[in-house]
């Protein structure tokens, strides 16, 4: 498996396009402007939407008007993320790909979409669905403390990989 | 001028963050975090004023939930930039991106202090209509390409000072 990706990682950096993100020296810190934007886009969209399910912030607007604001918000900036953090892994393979701390971000990202789309999904067809019973309530402020957490962790873990060597 | 940098440069604590080699990191992420909190809530408050999104939403209502998001992750955000600039005062002082971020965010500085000032008189009579007066959107548009240029000459700061960037 590491022998596998480490062989990916050698083709794809003598590939065309890799060759040009690291001949063209604006390239990678343009794309990684773009990664941020759509990263305070996400941290700014799961803020608002985790606290109003914590009852912290905008309580005097349903959780369902929140999350139709800003979860659809989340899921564009994630695409975004994925294409310019494929670009940033076109420019750089070997420093993403086998680098742990990367691989460990990319787990807690899936945790990260998994907790949106489970705090949200039910909200669509029924806005009251978390304030049902008081279980569901207190399920629901797990899950947003949880997604706060996860995304603070995300960031970090993104920040990190500039200065952990891949193995 | 450069005196002040240079003692800065001799602290305790910046020395301490030079050395220690996952200091810089960690106030990195705490940075890193801090603005992308100020630009993911500032930039409600701009599209709001836009008339783009959260239309259905008063403005000073938009306003009251994000500001002190804002201001705190700003707090958070200058005092660890002042850390991370400590660390190799005199030489981040020279750098032409850190300056330019300074300006920009002089920048953001007055034209929110502008637009508090303008709407502080006009703001209840337009702030429930879902697309507010060409003043506003000016002002959200402002912002929202001030900061776009901060995170970017925050990144190149990175680029033009570091080798593992």
């Amino acid at each position: 498996m590491r022998e596998t990706l480490a062989r990916f990682c050698s083709w794809l950096e003598l590939t065309p396009p890799s060759r040009t993100l690291q001949t063209v020296e604006w390239a990678v810190p343009a794309v990684q402007t773009v990664h941020i934007l759509a990263i305070a886009a996400v941290m700014g969209s799961m803020l608002f939407f985790n606290l109003r399910v914590l009852g912290l912030r905008g309580v005097d607007v349903p959780v369902a008007r929140v999350s139709r604001r800003f979860v659809p918000v989340i899921w564009g900036s994630a695409l975004v993320l994925l294409a310019s953090g494929a670009v940033m892994i076109a420019a750089e393979p070997g420093r993403s790909l086998l680098n742990p701390v990367f691989q460990l971000k990319m787990a807690l990202l899936l945790a990260a979409l998994a907790l949106t789309a489970v705090t949200a999904r039910p909200l669509r067809h029924r806005p009251g669905y978390w304030g049902e019973t008081l279980v569901r309530s207190r399920l629901a402020r797990v899950l947003a403390g949880l997604s706060l957490g996860v995304w603070v962790a995300i960031l970090c873990a993104g920040r990190w990989i500039a200065y952990v060597r891949a193995h | 001028m450069t005196d002040w940098l240079e003692r800065l440069y001799e602290t305790g604590w910046a020395a301490a963050i030079r050395e220690n080699e996952i200091a810089f990191p960690w106030i990195e992420c705490v940075h890193v975090l801090a603005i992308t909190l100020v630009v993911g809530s500032i930039s409600v408050v701009d599209l709001r004023l836009l008339g783009i999104a959260w239309r259905d939403r008063p403005v000073r209502r938009v306003l009251r939930d994000v500001l002190p998001v804002t201001w705190m992750a700003f707090g958070l955000a200058a005092a660890s930039g002042f850390l991370l600039f400590s660390s190799n005062a005199p030489a981040y002082a020279r750098n032409p991106f850190l300056q330019a971020k300074l300006g920009l965010l002089l920048l953001a500085g007055l034209n929110m202090a502008l637009f508090h000032l303008w709407a502080r008189r006009s703001v209840e009579r337009w702030e429930a209509a879902p697309l507010p007066p060409l003043r506003a959107k000016l002002a959200g548009a402002i912002s929202l390409l001030v900061w776009i240029g901060v995170v970017a000459a925050g990144r190149w700061i990175g680029f033009t000072m570091l080798s593992h960037s």
